[in-house]
């Protein structure tokens, strides 16, 4: 399944680039995502994936290069930029879906309350109708019943799908997906993975980063493999997981075939 | 042996009681005008700016590293000296025991704000939510859990210091029991009884924060 091409990229970052002091994390990264386009990000733990990843919403702010997700998009030249105000960026973020690796759902909110929460405060809807939108998103994600349940009262698989209806509320253009799997036991996995695997085929635009291959070479059209800030090869799913171009794409890919037989 | 009588203070329980009035309006007082300046030093001290943020930390230590019945004294005959404007005791002790009381609430909000985890702020900057919205509606309602204990404790602490209160001739509890003293020669009865008084007011306020510490350290939204 390929997506139609669009001739602008839903997603385009030029010429990225990130220091954490004297860690270069990012060095000239460039990318660009389709409208419906699954990108996953593979690599080496400080490869600087998540990095990228959350430049992509401005968690992270870039020292340098261009973003662009939609329509919107910020420019950054180095110490000489000033950090966008809080208005541009939370204008920004409302339109990128975010889920985390530890789900950080609002434990003094119930579950329908978490998904209502973006709709309610930031997009200034009536409660009647964001409460609707999200009994609709927690049936799409097979947790209508856990609507008045608590956080602390869910499973880790249950907690991420939450995550996902409560970023999902947003109506975003693109979601995000840090690592979202590898917080929890082997057997919840599955069920968070198939969530995602329905939102990609709605042709939903996404990026994860993700440390489960199989799934990767199933479900993301394109992988991108990163090392030491640098996307050292990027092309389609099938191609890069089962025959690597790269000399360090196949060095890592061995090297986490072997993780998986030892661990299993 | 030494006779105890009691008796004689029923006479004096209408004095013992204005300063019991005294003693509790000058707490509520200073705790809410306490809370109100901790709040705003709290704000000020968790900002970006460091032409904010460093004399806002001087003044906490200022006032945590001075003891109050110096500050109290201070206040009412060194402050004239300096300012040419002469204040009356109460308002003095109003200022000294506020401040005071606004340096350690001030680090109590600050550290139940920054003890919230950092992936809840992420949380909340990735739906979008404005600096304002994220404290009110993820932050501070977290926080604010953790924080009503030491709040209420340090609460405890101010109606305590209010004894202090005296020295500048102030009618409350203690300064009642101080002029009863003098005129009935009488000290111990007046004293224990004073003594009683506080701990009367009091053990009911520390059981109901012993309360409120368990039912908040429970789960989050009980």
């Amino acid at each position: 399944m390929t997506p139609s091409l669009h001739p602008i990229p839903m997603i385009e970052v030029t010429h990225l680039g990130k220091s954490f002091g004297d860690n270069r994390v990012l060095r000239d990264v460039s990318l660009a995502v389709a409208k419906g386009e699954v990108i996953a990000l593979i690599g080496p733990s400080g490869s600087g994936k998540s990095t990228l990843l959350r430049c992509l919403n401005l968690l992270t702010v870039p020292d340098e290069g261009t973003v662009r997700v939609g329509e919107q998009s910020l420019t950054f030249t180095g110490a000489a930029t000033r950090l966008p105000k809080d208005a541009v960026l939370s204008g920004f973020r409302a339109r990128t879906g975010m889920v985390f690796q530890h789900f950080n759902l609002f434990p003094h909110m119930t579950v329908l309350g978490n998904v209502m929460e973006g709709p309610v405060t930031v997009m200034k809807q009536p409660k009647a109708q964001a409460a609707e939108k999200a009994r609709a998103l927690l049936a799409k994600v097979g947790l209508l019943d856990k609507a008045d349940a608590w956080p602390d009262q869910l499973s880790g698989g249950q907690k991420q799908r939450v995550a996902i209806a409560r970023a999902l509320a947003m109506e975003p253009q693109v979601m995000l997906f840090d690592e979202v799997t590898s917080a929890l036991d082997p057997e919840l996995v599955g069920e968070v993975l198939r969530v995602i695997k329905a939102l990609a085929e709605e042709g939903m635009t996404m990026l994860l980063v993700t440390h489960e291959m199989s799934f990767a070479r199933e479900v993301a059209h394109q992988v991108a493999f990163m090392r030491d800030g640098v996307i050292v090869e990027c092309g389609p799913a099938r191609q890069v997981i089962d025959a690597p171009a790269q000399a360090a794409t196949r060095a890592f890919l061995a090297r986490f075939h072997e993780g998986r037989l030892t661990s299993t | 042996m030494y006779h105890w009588d009691f008796e004689f203070l029923w006479g004096f329980r209408k004095l013992l009681f204005i300063g019991l009035g005294y003693t509790a309006a000058y707490t509520v007082i200073c705790t809410v005008l306490g809370l109100a300046i901790g709040l705003a030093v709290a704000m000020g001290r968790l900002s970006q700016p460091i032409w904010l943020r460093a004399p806002l930390r001087a003044y906490v230590e200022v006032f945590r590293c001075t003891p109050v019945l110096v500050q109290l004294v201070w206040f009412y005959y060194a402050l004239p000296v300096l300012t040419g404007i002469q204040i009356s005791a109460a308002l003095a002790a109003i200022l000294a025991l506020s401040l005071y009381g606004s340096s350690f609430y001030s680090e109590i909000i600050r550290g139940g704000i920054i003890s919230i985890e950092p992936g809840q702020t992420e949380a909340a900057r990735a739906l979008g939510m404005r600096r304002f919205q994220m404290m009110r509606r993820v932050v501070l309602p977290q926080a604010f859990r953790r924080m009503v204990p030491p709040l209420l404790n340090q609460s405890i602490l101010q109606l305590k210091n209010t004894s202090l209160l005296s020295v500048l001739a102030l009618p409350d509890l203690l300064y009642q029991g101080q002029s009863i003293a003098h005129e009935t020669y009488r000290p111990l009865e007046t004293y224990t009884v004073v003594a009683l008084a506080y701990f009367l007011v009091l053990l009911p306020a520390t059981i109901w924060v012993k309360r409120a510490e368990t039912r908040l350290s429970g789960t989050a939204h009980a």
